[in-house]
């Protein structure tokens, strides 16, 4: 058995010694390179979009929307955004031309030679106005998506009412690698997608859609971190890229500066989470009422997704009997907001376990015996009228404690960086996660996975990339320990969508639980396939008596709904996901009373992941997700100017943490398994970045009493709340 | 401008504007893509190669500063034998996605060169110019610590 | 990539480069490159012509005389660091700047003529006395630094001088040295202190990143000097520091952490 080892990662030494080709590394014959025109207004019409005559442009190329030859349209959930703007912009940075030169700097010089006339409109900008608003952004009310769930009953005994006001700002994905793209043409006259992604089949889809027909396939480069940033975003740049291509005859590169990836690029929804509980004089949750407004910006993008998962998550791991819950996510004249690991459960998380604390200091209780008395246990049921089978809040909260026995050791600070008066706190808090897609999604996905014997060994064909998470290592060890042979012997191949099959986007926590399990499936199917065809015997007998045959085995798996799985969109209620993660995190810093500079000592998570199909991964996906956590948490925060435009465009002004930021951490990790996943697997991308700002926020106020709720916690903040007190 | 400098161990010569960046130099002239370009202003660390042992951020080197220079980048760090912080980083899982992994390689190389047995802490100040987004720094930081200890175990 | 196609000219010489730069007043001098390559890439700076000082003999020493210590304005960070007996305050703002790979390039001269308001060894020079030797083909003249620099990234600095080296006496006195940052490392200055006090006689409170150009508080040093409480001394620098609020931090912030930063300095010197 491999499952439950760490083997050293499938691309892990051509990514340690520099062999690995990202996008930007690629360079076709004949290749140019493309740039983008973009808004520099929040909501305008166009007047004009026309190339200046004091520049050559005889080595250039330049698109614009007339040059579409199908829909101009960003294919995803709606269809709102263009791939060019026609006429009108609604947000800065919009694109509104392309043009692609033999070098870089002749198409940045070019971009720069584009002459747009504005005529400005009025432009919205603040979420809790834009519902109804005179300034027209989408549909009739600029409301995305409005969800509404109640359910259980209202209490009838004497309690305390406790409300507050929990918000969170934009944070950036900040994959290390900037977005890129390569159109090729084929001979076909189609057009060929390799660059750095999440979903190739959102691509393949977008692309076919805006080109008018089916000639496309899309590959994936070794990509250099998602984060949900290149889970649909990719799709403008391929569609871009193809444009370029088709005008200028030959291939197309697009790679962001980072300055541009930065102001264009989506960002984690920021919220407005008011909650109001009643709780009983000893500290139960009897009734909890919320309110989220969440800022889409100007196109719709995944934001319903989103909303949905903060409703469904801003309970928290806690038993409420009557919980009456509306989410409204609008337009503004902003960049669209988007992907962003946890997508929605990390801005709705922060809400309700601030809101903890809060009523821990109303009623006068220890901030963790009030979560002890609230956590779920077996038998609860949750706000969609789920019965939660064998919860993990209790089992990830005891191992957290058990590790965090263990004394801190302080992190050795260089003189000079900070000052001498530092108090240290401790903070407690927890989160669960529901794996994967939302009630019937994976229903409609039908995620399928093909398995190849190619001589004794068997190629895995999916869509799912891997982006630093490990699909390249995950899925060949579940097909190997399925068929019983070692690991060297399973691959993957190209996820290129000429070839491979839909399995579905690499998002949601998903990969692993349902792809991974799609792919025990297939090795099983392909078990059968081999036995139907050549009698008995294990997988090394039957593959050598296939290849003495020469019939080619190819086996196709889709991922099948557990039917007892019910879920009603329309009323929100019933199994909103299979099932859940849980998360303790507990936080050690200190606060520099002076400043407000927070510095991290150390990190104590345990997550249940179900089964942890390689450690050493698991553990990685939750560090990291932790690290993006405390990032978001006191340090990441994005200043836009009066059009909406992101100021602080380089990686000097918007700061994530460096290795002398990050802490010790210690990651422990529970098993308790989901039926329905691979050897008990469950989905652990996005649950790490559920519970650290919240842990933070209470170790800040143990620390030195500034009370936050608001994210990020800079130290301009904590200062103003040290002072405030 | 005619430059020449050493190049993983091989005399190498360009003909580029002086003020070309060595990171261009590298991935452009010399086809060595190893060492990525995050930012372009010195903030990432994807692109530190070192330059007379010494860890740079190849994007703010102009190449004309590299005449007569021992340049080594990742492509040259692990051949003919692999590095040893390049086993203990696969071992540890200090690669993820992996486009910040030469740059960190080539940090680490070069402190585990004049402090073969890092604290943690000594390990953080010295990759603090080498930004991942992805391993939150302590299996890379479990790399680097043990690299040189388990080799001489 | 932004290309950049002036040429480089390389001195060989102190005089070689003093004679280019009285030939090519227009020229950008480029040290170790950490700010000018960014201004490159930002497009902000588009040099017809460069003299290139990285490298220039002479320049990369630490020297001592009979009054103190001098500082080639080549000498890099790392240089700083490793150097046996550099000034612990020098030492502490060089171990601030950037990480590794910027301290192993960028110079003490490019600090302080790039002359930015956060430039994270300019208080030091401020709160030592130092002195700046400019030197061009018409001979040598000292500066000190706490004339140097005249307004936002205006320096007293003639078009065919360069910063030769830095001066330092021999001082005594409590010293401390304090950079809040916008994080741990890759930093750039929210508010940077370096201080010196000599009980009774004499009082250096030097800030960056709290006004146009690096600053001495001269009415609390006065203050702190002449026996006043701490409190009045902090309120003193909480008066004369000068603070916007900008990208990376507020006016009140940088103000307030500031006089907190003089406070707990203070407060925790032993008593005399």
């Amino acid at each position: 058995m491999v499952i439950g080892t760490s083997p050293p990662r499938r691309d892990g030494m051509d990514k340690l010694t520099g062999r690995s080709l990202y996008s930007d590394d690629l360079r076709p014959d004949g290749v140019w390179y493309g740039a983008t025109v973009r808004s520099t207004r929040a909501h305008a019409r166009l007047r004009s979009v026309r190339r200046s005559e004091d520049f050559d442009w005889s080595n250039v190329v330049f698109v614009t929307a007339a040059d579409i030859p199908g829909l101009n349209v960003v294919s995803l959930m709606t269809d709102d955004q263009p791939v060019l703007a026609d006429g009108l912009v609604r947000h800065v940075t919009e694109p509104i031309a392309l043009v692609a030169a033999p070098t870089r700097e002749l198409a940045l010089e070019a971009v720069r030679h584009v002459l747009v006339e504005y005529e400005d409109l009025p432009a919205l900008f603040d979420p809790l106005v834009a519902e109804g608003h005179g300034v027209r952004i989408f549909g009739e009310d600029n409301v995305y998506k409005r969800i509404h769930i109640e359910h259980g009953t209202r209490t009838n005994t004497t309690a305390h009412l406790i409300r507050g006001r929990y918000t969170t700002g934009l944070q950036e994905q900040l994959y290390i690698e900037p977005q890129s793209m390569i159109a090729e043409l084929r001979p076909d006259g189609g057009i060929t997608l390799t660059g750095s992604m999440q979903c190739p089949y959102y691509i393949d889809r977008a692309v076919k859609r805006m080109l008018g027909h089916d000639r496309v396939n899309v590959a994936q480069a070794v990509t250099g971190g998602g984060f949900g940033g290149k889970e649909e975003y990719p799709s403008i740049l391929a569609c871009h890229a193809s444009l370029l291509a088709l005008a200028a005859g030959r291939p197309v590169k697009i790679t962001y500066r980072r300055d541009e990836d930065l102001r264009a690029t989506t960002k984690r929804h920021p919220a407005i989470i008011d909650l109001a509980t009643l709780v009983s004089s000893d500290g139960r949750l009897l009734e909890l009422h919320g309110r989220i407004w969440m800022d889409g910006g100007a196109y719709h993008t995944l934001s319903t997704v989103v909303l949905s998962r903060a409703i469904l998550h801003v309970q928290g791991p806690y038993r409420c009997p009557y919980v009456d819950l509306e989410g409204t996510v609008v337009a503004t004249n902003t960049p669209p907001n988007g992907a962003f690991r946890g997508f929605g459960a990390p801005q709705a998380q922060w809400a309700m376990e601030r809101h903890m604390d809060r009523i821990a200091r109303h009623v006068g209780m220890d901030p963790l015996a009030l979560r002890r008395l609230n956590l779920v246990v077996d038998g609860d049921v949750t706000a969609t009228g789920q019965t939660l089978r064998n919860p993990g809040g209790f089992a990830v909260l005891e191992a957290a404690e058990r590790a965090a026995t263990a004394p801190v050791k302080r992190k050795h600070v260089r003189p000079g960086v900070v000052g001498a008066e530092m108090r240290e706190g401790r903070g407690v808090a927890l989160a669960w996660h529901g794996c994967g897609f939302t009630g019937n999604g994976e229903a409609k996905i039908r995620g399928t996975v093909g398995l190849e014997l190619r001589g004794n060994q068997v190629a895995v064909l999916s869509s799912s990339t891997d982006i630093g998470q490990g699909t390249e290592t995950i899925f060949p060890m579940i097909v190997a320990d399925t068929l019983g042979i070692p690991m060297s012997r399973v691959f993957n191949t190209a996820h290129d969508t000429g070839f491979v099959p839909d399995s579905g986007p690499t998002v949601a926590s998903r990969t692993a639980m349902v792809v991974g399990g799609t792919c025990e499936k297939a090795a099983q199917r392909l078990l059968r396939a081999l036995r139907e065809a050549h009698g008995e015997g294990d997988f090394d007998t039957l593959a050598a008596r296939a290849a003495a045959a020469g019939t080619p085995m190819r086996v196709n798996e889709t991922y099948e709904v557990d039917a007892s799985v019910q879920w009603n969109p329309d009323t929100y209620q019933g199994d909103a996901y299979p099932c859940y993660g849980w998360s303790c995190v507990i936080v050690d810093l200190r606060v520099d009373v002076d400043t407000g500079e927070i510095i991290y000592d150390r990190v104590v998570t345990a997550t249940d992941v179900g089964k942890a199909l390689s450690p050493v991964l698991a553990a990685g996906q939750i560090e990291g997700g932790t690290l993006q956590a405390l990032g978001w948490a006191t340090q990441e925060e994005v200043v836009l100017d009066a059009q909406g435009c992101m100021r602080n465009d380089r990686l000097t002004n918007y700061i994530i943490p460096t290795a002398l930021d990050g802490p010790e951490m210690v990651t422990e990790l529970v098993e308790i398994p989901y039926e329905g996943g691979p050897f008990g697997a469950k989905g652990i991308g996005e649950i790490p970045m559920d519970a650290p700002a919240a842990a933070v926020a209470q170790a800040i106020e143990a620390a030195c009493g500034a009370v936050l709720d608001s994210l990020p916690m800079t130290p301009e903040r904590v200062f103003a709340a040290m002072e405030a007190r | 401008m005619i430059v020449r400098f050493n190049c993983n161990g091989r005399s190498v010569q360009v003909d580029t504007p002086p003020m070309a960046r060595l990171l261009d130099v590298l991935r452009e002239d010399l086809r060595l893509v190893g060492s990525k370009e995050g930012c372009g202003e010195g903030e990432c660390g994807a692109c530190t190669v070192r330059v007379d042992g010494e860890p740079v951020m190849s994007c703010l080197v102009p190449v004309a500063q590299i005449e007569g220079c021992r340049v080594q980048t990742i492509e040259g760090l692990g051949n003919p034998i692999v590095h040893a912080v390049q086993t203990a980083m696969l071992a540890t899982g200090g690669a993820q996605c992996g486009i910040c992994t030469p740059g960190i390689c080539m940090s680490a190389a070069a402190l585990l060169d004049v402090d073969p047995h890092p604290t943690p802490d000594a390990v953080r100040v010295a990759l603090a110019g080498n930004l991942c987004r992805c391993t939150g720094y302590q299996k890379v930081i479990d790399a680097v610590c043990g690299a040189l200890a388990e080799r001489e175990a | 990539m932004l290309r950049c196609e002036a040429p480089v000219f390389r001195p060989r010489t102190l005089d070689e480069a003093f004679a280019m730069r009285a030939a090519m007043p227009d020229a950008t001098v480029l040290a170790g490159g950490t700010d000018v390559m960014v201004y490159l890439e930002g497009g902000v700076l588009k040099p017809t012509r460069i003299i290139d000082l990285w490298g220039c003999p002479g320049m990369r020493e630490l020297r001592f005389t009979t009054g103190g210590q001098v500082y080639g304005a080549g000498l890099t960070c790392t240089d700083v660091l490793r150097a046996m007996h550099s000034h612990p305050l020098l030492r502490d703002a060089a171990a601030t700047v950037g990480a590794t790979q910027i301290q192993n390039r960028a110079t003490l001269g490019g600090n302080i003529c790039n002359s930015s308001p956060a430039g994270d060894t300019l208080p030091v020079w401020l709160a030592l006395r130092a002195e700046f030797e400019l030197g061009c083909v018409r001979g040598f003249r000292r500066v000190p630094a706490s004339g140097f620099w005249r307004g936002y990234k205006k320096i007293d600095m003639q078009p065919d001088e360069l910063l030769v080296a830095i001066r330092v006496p021999a001082l005594a006195g409590h010293m401390h040295f304090r950079k809040v940052g916008t994080r741990m490392a890759q930093s750039i200055s929210k508010v940077v202190f370096a201080g010196r006090y000599s009980v009774g006689k004499e009082a250096c409170l030097a800030f960056g990143a709290v006004g146009p150009t690096p600053m001495r508080c001269t009415a609390a040093e006065a203050a702190l000097v002449s026996g006043a409480s701490i409190n009045e001394v902090v309120s003193l620098v909480e008066q004369e520091v000068l603070p916007i609020d900008d990208i990376r931090s507020t006016a009140l912030y940088r103000r307030k952490v500031a006089g907190r930063i003089v406070r707990r300095w203070l407060d925790n010197l032993p008593r005399a």
